[in-house]
């Protein structure tokens, strides 16, 4: 094959950077090569060195030693014939916010030097492409995450690059506008465009015709998806139990002997297991071996995540939320039939912003003890209705009872009961780990002794004391968000609100994540969850679909699911369920106008 | 309550201090400004170009030109021929003035006839103008009074005998140096109370903080009591600053200046929580800030008398909470008020603190809603 | 140089500058406020000074002098019986200042000896003093010289100093503060916007996408440098005919020398804003350090205000290294004086210089890369 026709070669890369006194060694002699015409998936856990990956690519980065080849250019000498070849969309997205749609694009079909018949030919196709033609007179800045992701890509693909570099692309965006990217990328890929994209998604890692992983600057290992899985052939299992929840069941299979990793599915629990020897199942377990995915190999390769068994112990004996609260509904095992606490209770709740109306009279509520998650497309009133809750923005009209105190009327009393994990980890980042510890406990108005054993708690609990002196702003993104929900924790609410928890936090951090949440739940705190991982809503008891302010489908996630079956999908999955009902209800909204 | 309201206080002064650049911003900025300030803000001239255009032989007019040569605040130039070589000097403002002797200056003296000594000036600076011709007045009125004694002219009906009080040499330094100390502690109180707010909107943390049992009334103190403490501190020391640097003479009360420090802080911080609670972004509150602090120092007669502006301008001054501060700075250092001189002082600014302090808690639960 | 890329960005900058209420402000509404403000709230020329006089013994020759004083337009005078009274009023400043006639004042004058006049003045404001002082002695020779023409006696002051006040004969204080005030504006605009908006790309991660397609950096360079200069030569056109129209100052020198002076000076404001951009990419930083280098300087280190004679030779040194102590020195001879050659080519000379350095270390640290 000529070298021209290689789309990138790294031969030999090395990259450091400065932070403070130390240097950081983002890539490590890095050998990588791309098939022209593929579409290749970047993953690894935070800090492996995929953003600086992709900006030597673009040749915005020099590397220290070795040579970045790109479409048979060198990027050190060369830079500007590469960057005329390729399309490159960075982490975000890097539109003019104060720009409407037409103007970003007018802006980048000028820097490309298209002329202005090609420009607009070539607009019109992408603007039907990404179906942003009704919104050309937008800005920006005020469409929604999905809209502004296809506007970037709108941007990279104006001059039809031969490469085009995606840096984690999906980050934050609803699974309707990551499966309208894929789709993009899918027929790019059919026309002979070579995409090297980074992403946090097993589902997307599957779709790619290549994996590179990386891990601490250096190639884990790089193949197709099925070669990945396929050394892990026999060790993989499906588990089903009759009468008990699939919560108790993963933590079950957790903690035996010979489990690697265990994570809840739509139809079970998913067991890898250490050898291709079945461990012993318990009564009323099925085991049924099933094929390897792209997950699991990751899982096996970068280890499994430190798992937190010592949450169940020492977490937190709840408050009572309120004075009438029988302990005992917190035992570990909640019987759903009997002991019926509502905790939240939300009844049509109604949220105007000006005339826009961002909640349109919603009814739910949630049960103690639970884990209740709620999903949505970007802009379906999910971050309006949490804040609300929360009382942080005071609802137009409704009843809104959280812990049995009405939140429009939050008193101090009220939300000394919540904890609150906000969509960016809000943390005072110049402070360090231990002193933003220190003023949220004062904060939440602890003090003696009890302030001393929930921070050696919070410290012991979520594995702080390697950075106690690290000030928040340079931990990795996973540390942030168990620091964030040490924070919330401090004070023993026995209502946790997660807003995006999980968003841009890599694979391994999220499963831990995810551990401490069951953990929590089943010691009787209620969580109430946000997210856009539709794997993760399986870890719901319930939940709550939204679309357009309305809520369109609640129930147990067997019920939700069961909603969006028809014909043509008999067995929906979550991303499924969420995709059909969520364009069924648009569509039926958008004949009514 | 409390313990929450200084945890709060805690956690601000290490938000401020533990980072290198705003670190730099409370320290860096004032100190800059205090050098500037206090060396090169004055109205005093030194070194004022001259040059001389003497027709005169005698020497009458070597002895005028003496006082000058002899005089710290002249600075000779050139000496020029003719009456063509003056519009250049001029003109390229290589002397500010020119000293014009006429062809007959001594003889005239002798004959005891005035002479004149004509003045050429650069107005184009206007204060410095005016200053220059007083100085070159002053000198001249030497030279006459000695003159008139020496010849036999008779004694002057009348004469002037000026003294100044509180600041007998008029340095200027002396009037601009305690009008830091007001200047740097607005400066410094607005920025780290404008932007706090703003500060934590950005980084999403305010919500952190609204979830938190904490009432609005609390969240204020805890935000407010970093501005007051930095600003004293940074009064305090420019105060010190100006009195064992700068030479400052310091004759009133300290507990006069230290009431006035506080009734004035507690003013500042109340304008700062306001710009705070209205900016979404530190881009704002900045702009706030500056929108504020710009008039706040220019009409405030920080360095050009209030005196001197049109009425309706004069009037809006009364507002300005520095306006007053300014008085009670300088009534302290160099005319030697004590608290019970400086009342009229205390309480427009005790009633500016209140309102401006009400202002901000409204604004604030106004806008936590 | 591609000029349809340059065309595009061009446009860009001018769109987010029209919809970007920060840009409005600093580039429109601040300099207009700066004007106002300085054209009426600043003057240094003291008129209706409040002065205590104490008369202890009205006479003839009391009264004339005070009569001098009152029709001067610089002075309000008060009369207070005592001593004493006049005293307090200058501890409460309701007088600047007190003149005091002792009783034997005509007596002595009769005598043929020289009666003194007492003067004391508030000298906490030292500049203001000092003008205090200096209008009490016109007041004093007027007093003499009107003396000796009615006795047809001879003044008996041998030398008097006639002023012939050149460029500004009535020293209006607002026809120098109102021209140097535009070295300020542009300094506002050319430095702390330039570094601002710059730092703004930084932060949004509008840059990089930038830099990742085939724009070379002298184009976005000067996609920066032709919206802000046609923007900061728009404040300066706003502020001249503020301060020719509004606030009367005579513009005695040519409008186009003025422009071409003033384009250089924003040129070398452009590369300072542009510099501090590359070293500081974040807003918070940039308008910081903006602010410090740039701002505060044209303020108070380029003759503006402050006298730069007078200053201590340290800082004398340190103000050639401000670009607005040279534009200041031109605006100031333009407005007043006229088109006088010498200083407008030195100092522009100057600011050539300025701009070529500042304008030439951007493009040289100006890599189109992210380390």
């Amino acid at each position: 094959m000529a070298e021209a026709d290689t789309p990138l070669r790294f031969t030999e890369v090395s990259k450091s950077f400065a932070r403070g006194p130390a240097r950081v060694q983002a890539l490590d002699r890095l050998e990588i090569t791309l098939q022209a015409g593929t579409v290749t998936g970047l993953l690894g856990p935070d800090g492996a060195g995929k953003t600086t990956l992709m900006r030597l690519a673009t040749g915005l980065l020099r590397p220290d030693t070795g040579t970045v080849t790109v479409l048979g250019a060198d990027t050190r000498s060369q830079a500007n014939t590469i960057q005329s070849k390729i399309g490159y969309m960075p982490q975000r997205f890097g539109l003019y916010e104060d720009l409407t749609v037409q103007e970003n694009l007018d802006l980048y079909a000028d820097l490309q030097g298209l002329s202005r018949e090609d420009a607009r030919a070539r607009q019109q196709d992408l603007l039907k492409l990404t179906a942003l033609g009704p919104f050309g007179a937008r800005r920006s800045g005020a469409l929604s995450g999905g809209m502004k992701q296809k506007l970037g890509l709108a941007c990279a693909l104006l001059r039809a690059p031969q490469l085009l570099l995606l840096d984690e692309p999906t980050v934050g965006v609803d699974p309707i506008a990551r499966r309208e990217l894929w789709d993009i990328v899918q027929g790019l890929r059919d026309k002979g465009v070579t995409v090297l994209m980074s992403t946090a998604y097993f589902d997307e890692a599957e779709r790619c015709d290549e994996i590179i992983l990386l891990h601490q600057g250096k190639l884990l290992k790089k193949d197709t998806p099925k070669a990945f899985s396929a050394p892990l052939q026999g060790r993989c299992f499906l588990v089903t139990h009759h009468g008990t929840s699939k919560r108790h069941l993963r933590e079950a299979l957790q903690a035996r002997p010979g489990v690697q990793d265990a994570r809840i599915l739509a139809e079970g629990v998913r067991v890898l297991c250490r050898t291709t020897a079945q461990p012993a199942a318990t009564e009323g377990e099925q085991w049924q071996p099933v094929d390897p995915a792209f997950e699991d190999a990751f899982v096996d390769l970068l280890g499994a995540p430190v798992t937190a068994t010592a949450a169940t112990a020492a977490t937190t004996t709840p408050a009572p939320a309120t004075s009438t609260a029988p302990q005992a509904s917190a035992s570990a095992q909640p019987d759903r039939e009997s002991a019926v606490e509502t905790v939240i209770e939300v009844r049509d709740l109604c949220k105007f912003f000006g005339h826009f109306e961002a909640v349109k009279g919603n009814t739910f509520s949630v049960q103690k003890g639970q884990i209740f998650g709620l999903l949505g497309a970007n802009g379906a009133g999910k971050t309006t209705t949490f804040r609300m809750l929360c009382g942080l923005l005071p609802a137009s009209s409704g009843t809104l009872r959280v812990a049995g105190v009405d939140m429009r009327h939050a008193s101090g009393q009220a939300r000394a009961r919540i904890g609150y994990v906000s969509q960016k980890f809000s943390l005072y980042g110049n402070l360090s780990c231990d002193q933003n510890l220190a003023f949220f406990s004062a904060a939440y108005g602890l003090r003696g002794t009890r302030r001393q054993d929930r921070l050696n708690w919070a410290r012991q609990e979520f594995q702080l004391r390697d950075y106690r002196d690290v000030n928040a702003d340079d931990l990795p993104l996973g540390i942030k968000q168990r620091l964030a929900l040490a924070c919330a924790l401090l004070h023993e609410p026995p209502i946790l609100f997660l807003d995006e928890p999980t968003s841009g936090v890599d694979p391994l951090a999220r499963r831990e994540f995810w551990q401490r949440v069951n953990a929590l739940a089943e010691s009787g705190v209620t969580v109430m969850i946000t997210t856009h991982f539709m794997d993760e809503a399986e870890y719901c008891d319930n939940l709550v679909l939204m679309s357009l302010g309305e809520v369109l489908a609640q129930g147990s996630p067997e019920q939700v699911r069961a909603q969006a079956k028809d014909a043509e999908h008999p067995d929906p999955s979550m991303e499924d369920a969420f995709i059909l009902l969520i364009q069924a209800h648009e569509s039926q909204i958008r004949r009514a106008s | 309550m409390l313990a929450r309201v200084w945890a709060l206080v805690i956690k601000e002064f290490l938000a401020l201090l533990r980072d290198k650049k705003s670190r730099f911003v409370l320290i860096g900025p004032p100190l800059i400004q205090l050098l500037v300030f206090g060396y090169a803000a004055t109205f005093d001239l030194s070194h004022i170009p001259y040059a001389v255009y003497n027709q005169d032989t005698g020497f009458a007019s070597r002895e005028l030109l003496g006082d000058f040569q002899g005089s710290p605040a002249f600075q000779q130039v050139a000496t020029i021929e003719n009456e063509g070589q003056i519009a250049p000097l001029i003109d390229n403002e290589k002397a500010l003035l020119v000293l014009q002797i006429g062809p007959h200056f001594t003889r005239d003296l002798l004959l005891h006839r005035p002479a004149p000594v004509q003045v050429i000036i650069d107005g184009r600076n206007s204060n410095t103008a005016t200053l220059a011709l007083n100085y070159v007045n002053t000198v001249l009125l030497s030279f006459d009074t000695r003159w008139a004694a020496n010849h036999h002219w008779g004694r002057p009906p009348a004469q002037l005998v000026v003294r100044s009080w509180f600041n007998p040499n008029l340095l200027s330094r002396w009037f601009i140096v305690p009008g830091i100390v007001a200047l740097l502690m607005l400066v410094v109180t607005l920025l780290v109370t404008g932007l706090s707010v703003a500060r934590e909107r950005e980084q999403g943390t305010f919500d952190q903080l609204l979830v938190t049992p904490m009432g609005p009334v609390e969240i204020l103190v805890g935000k407010a009591l970093p501005g007051l403490i930095i600003g004293a501190l940074e009064g305090c020391f420019i105060a010190l600053v100006a009195v064992f640097w700068f030479q400052v003479p310091f004759v009133g009360s300290i507990l006069a200046l230290l009431v006035g420090m506080a009734l004035f802080l507690l003013a500042a911080v109340g304008i700062g929580l306001m710009i705070s609670s209205l900016a979404v972004t530190q881009q704002q509150g900045l702009l706030g800030v500056f929108i504020f602090l710009v008039p706040a120092i220019i009409l405030s007669g920080f360095a050009t008398p209030i005196a001197n502006m049109p009425e309706l301008v004069q009037d809006l001054t009364y507002i300005n909470p520095m306006r007053y501060f300014l008085v009670i700075v300088r009534g302290v250092f160099l005319e030697g008020d004590n608290m019970s001189m400086l009342w009229s002082q205390y309480w427009p600014l005790a009633l500016i603190a209140i309102f401006s302090m009400s202002a901000a808690a409204w604004l604030f639960r106004h806008r936590m809603q | 140089m591609n000029l349809q890329r340059l065309r595009g960005l061009i446009r860009k900058e001018f769109i987010q500058i029209l919809r970007d209420p920060s840009a409005i402000a600093i580039a429109f509404f601040m300099p207009v406020f700066l004007l106002f403000l300085f054209g009426y709230g600043v003057s240094l020329d003291a008129t209706r000074v409040p002065v205590a006089v104490v008369v202890d013994q009205p006479t003839a020759e009391t009264s004339a002098f005070v009569g001098g004083l009152q029709q001067s337009p610089y002075f309000e005078p008060q009369i207070y019986t005592s001593m004493h009274s006049a005293r307090q009023a200058l501890m409460a400043r309701k007088a600047d200042g007190i003149l005091w006639l002792r009783s034997d004042f005509s007596r002595q004058i009769l005598q043929g000896n020289t009666a003194s006049i007492g003067v004391l003045i508030n000298g906490v404001d030292a500049n203001n003093a000092r003008i205090l002082e200096g209008y009490l002695q016109g007041i004093w020779q007027n007093w003499l010289q009107q003396r000796a023409f009615n006795a047809g006696a001879p003044l008996i002051i041998p030398v008097n100093g006639e002023d012939r006040i050149w460029f500004n004969p009535a020293l209006r204080s607002r026809d120098y503060l109102v021209p140097g005030l535009i070295a300020v504006i542009m300094t506002l605009i050319g430095a702390l916007l330039t570094a601002l908006v710059v730092a703004r790309e930084w932060e949004r991660g509008t840059m990089e996408a930038l830099m990742a397609t085939p724009v070379t950096m002298s184009e976005i360079l000067l996609g920066k440098l032709i919206p802000y200069f046609i923007m900061g030569m728009g404040g300066m056109l706003l502020s001249v005919a503020l301060a020719v129209w509004l606030f009367a100052v005579p513009l005695v020198g040519s409008f186009w020398v003025l422009l071409a002076c003033s384009a250089l000076f924003l040129l070398a404001a452009l590369g300072m804003g542009l510099l501090i951009s590359s070293v500081a990419r974040n807003q918070f930083v940039a308008g910081q350090i903006a602010i410090i280098v740039t701002f505060l300087p044209a303020f108070i280190l380029s003759g503006f205000i402050f006298d730069i004679q007078s200053m201590p030779a340290a800082i004398r040194i340190i103000t050639h290294i401000v670009a607005a102590r040279y534009f200041v020195s031109i605006l100031q001879t333009i407005f007043l004086a006229g088109d006088v050659w010498p200083i407008i080519l030195w100092n522009s000379l100057a600011l050539l210089l300025m701009a070529a350095f500042f304008l030439g270390v951007t493009l040289r640290r100006s890599h189109k890369r992210l380390d």
